[in-house]
């Protein structure tokens, strides 16, 4: 115990200066992008990269946790799309009232987490192999499920207000934003007071270690899984509600942002190392960037290089600082 | 222990699906093996019926398979190969990677196989005739539409799905070919978005940023309209900005009937899946058949989506 605690004690120390620089990038870039193009800080434009980041930075929170255990989950998009889908489902195929179909389907979310960590403790699979599993199985039932068809929730306009109503009635604050803030803190709040933000530290650090100060480590992972799940889950009922439909072919390649986002905010994908705070600064970098490029008019196939030269900055400057 | 028990249940799952093909297939009727590009978009789907319709009515029988992303190439080979193990009378195709599968298919038709290219087809050499939509000429059609509702005047922003798919390209080029006549028309913008509603959605809101005086936006496929539609939506730019779409689907023919969505390009999936099992059953019976069928692109709008010869080619 009093091991984990030093270190991560150690942790805190090294996290603030990495959160100093990334919060620096994001200065710099909103700057530059504001010089380009002064509609850039505008409110409205404000309010847009806010709302995209929404579903990016629900799925890199959730990953987050995985990524701190030293695991990874490369499902979280096809995850959340099948969620999504099951939510549709459980709404205009079986009649459940929509508070419940959203509930259900969060918690399909989750489960399909917990099945990937059943994956990576109980059968000894590889993270990278058992989430690729459960990437492919949520992608081909998500087809199933839906027949092939967006379902459409035309029929409760309330289920598109959830993520594109104005909050207070304040114009262009869509509550989407509300939502991820509120799950930020969530998030914030597992990471820093309670064991699950400790343990799965500890695990990513010294699984072994950890396991011989007594904590489960097996059910830690399935629970740790099983939360990047959940967070996928409401991913999924954000874009499911801005789209208005659940769309099953949606959701391809939103897990590598995400992981993006999470290493940009100073995850270590070998574990042990990293924040709260700084994944979601990470998912504002990737969309204040996409934006900023967008507005200058970059070509597509551009944006995509320069999101990859600002990760592997990102990293480099973080194992400079390590090294020093 | 548990990780043999795993492999075991897998090897038997294998093993019966090997066994249950062949079996299946012993059928007197002639065989047409289609392979699509994809297989859960709606317009794939909307193929499958019309070459199901043939199938029934020409008595042969057909498969309908395609990889789940339209960027599988390896996926599709297999699949390829696959369908040619069980001895079709003809293969019907829309490649992705026309030449990762041109052996094959020269192979398949020294053997006597029928090969019709549909949609994005096959490589020349290979096949014996192909059945598509001609996407240049609908680029065109939707720059006709969208210069005559500018009056010949205004600024385009173009979103377009894909860079590297032909059909997708040639609509995009097809569009720009035709907007170069009119002077007073300028494009912009050009983004793409992989036809993900969420990213059309965020390229829209930002191009309306980029460029004030946007006065319409057209987009490729159905993903970039949807998406594009949600986006323009959010910023309450709906109304003030026109956009043109392409294909179909509920929440397209929703925004088309309220005119917030001016007007869009439908393809004829279910006419292009009828006419392929159609040419490959002419084929296969000895007759002669066009080696270039082109299926035809519609403009429809709120004003014409209901008539007899446009509503039958929309799919939601």
């Amino acid at each position: 115990m009093t091991q984990t605690k030093t270190l991560g004690k150690r942790l805190t120390g090294t996290e603030f200066s990495h959160k100093l620089i990334i919060i620096a990038v994001l200065v710099l870039l909103v700057v530059f992008f504001y010089i380009m193009n002064p509609n850039y800080l505008s409110y409205g434009n404000i309010m847009t990269i806010l709302l995209a980041t929404c579903v990016n930075g629900m799925l890199a929170l959730g990953v987050s946790f995985v990524i701190f255990t030293g695991g990874i989950d490369i499902s979280v998009g096809a995850v959340m799309t099948f969620s999504s889908v099951m939510s549709g489902v459980a709404l205009t195929r079986w009649g459940f009232p929509l508070p419940a179909a959203i509930l259900f389907g969060i918690l399909v979310g989750g489960f399909c987490g917990a099945v990937s960590g059943i994956g990576v403790t109980k059968m000894f699979l590889p993270p990278f192999i058992a989430t690729m599993a459960m990437q492919m199985i949520t992608k081909g039932l998500s087809l199933v499920v839906s027949n092939m068809r967006p379902i459409y929730f035309t029929s409760e306009p309330v289920y598109q207000r959830i993520a594109t109503g104005s909050f207070l009635g304040i114009s262009g604050f869509h509550n989407a934003i509300v939502i991820l803030i509120a799950v930020t803190i969530i998030a914030y709040i597992l990471f820093s007071k309670t064991l699950i933000g400790r343990y799965s530290l500890a695990i990513g650090s010294n699984e072994e270690a950890a396991r011989l100060s007594g904590v489960n480590v097996d059910r830690w992972k399935i629970g740790i899984y099983a939360l990047g799940g959940l967070f996928a889950g409401v991913g999924g009922l954000i874009m499911s509600s801005r789209l208005g439909s659940a769309q099953p072919q949606l959701g391809v390649g939103y897990e590598l942002e995400a992981i993006a986002a999470a290493v940009i905010g100073g995850s270590s994908l070998s574990g042990g190392e990293g924040s709260i705070p700084g994944t979601i600064i990470g998912a504002l970098i990737i969309s204040s960037l996409t934006n900023g490029l967008r507005i200058m008019s970059v070509p597509t196939e551009l944006q995509s290089a320069f999101v990859g030269i600002v990760l592997a900055f990102a990293v480099y400057f973080d194992q400079m600082r390590k090294k020093r | 222990m548990k990780r043999n028990v795993l492999v075991f249940v897998l090897v038997v799952a294998l093993l019966t699906g090997l066994v249950a093909v062949p079996v299946m297939a012993n059928d007197e009727k002639p065989y047409i093996a289609m392979i699509a590009l994809g297989y859960g978009h709606q317009f794939w789907q909307a193929v499958r019926m019309g070459a199901e319709q043939a199938a029934e009515e020409f008595g042969v029988r057909i498969t309908f398979e395609g990889p789940e992303d339209e960027t599988m190439v390896d996926r599709q080979v297999d699949m390829l190969k696959t369908a040619l193990a069980n001895k079709p009378q003809a293969i019907a195709m829309a490649a992705i990677d026309t030449e990762s599968v041109a052996g094959i298919l020269q192979e398949a038709k020294a053997e006597g196989i029928v090969v019709v290219g549909f949609d994005a087809g096959v490589g020349d050499a290979e096949s014996d005739a192909k059945v598509s939509t001609d996407s240049v000429e609908a680029g065109r059609l939707a720059a006709e539409n969208a210069a005559r509702l500018l009056n010949n005047e205004g600024k385009i922003g173009i979103i377009g799905h894909s860079q590297t798919t032909i059909d997708a390209v040639q609509r995009v080029i097809g569009f720009q070919e035709k907007i170069a006549e009119f002077p007073g028309i300028q494009i912009v913008d050009i983004q793409y978005g992989e036809g993900d509603h969420l990213r059309s959605a965020e390229i829209a809101k930002t191009m309306t940023l980029a460029h004030a005086d946007i006065d319409l936006i057209y987009t490729s496929n159905e993903g970039s309209c949807v998406g594009a539609y949600i986006g323009l939506r959010e910023v309450g730019k709906i109304r003030d900005i026109m956009l043109v779409g392409f294909d179909s689907s509920a929440a397209m023919k929703d925004g088309i009937r309220t005119g917030e969505i001016v007007g869009a390009i439908t393809q004829d999936p279910v006419g292009m899946g009828y006419k392929t099992v159609e040419a490959a059953v002419k084929l296969l019976n000895g007759e002669q058949v066009d080696s270039f069928i082109d299926t035809g692109c519609y403009w429809y709008d709120a004003s014409n989506m209901d008539a007899d010869h446009i509503a039958p080619l929309l799919y939601d």
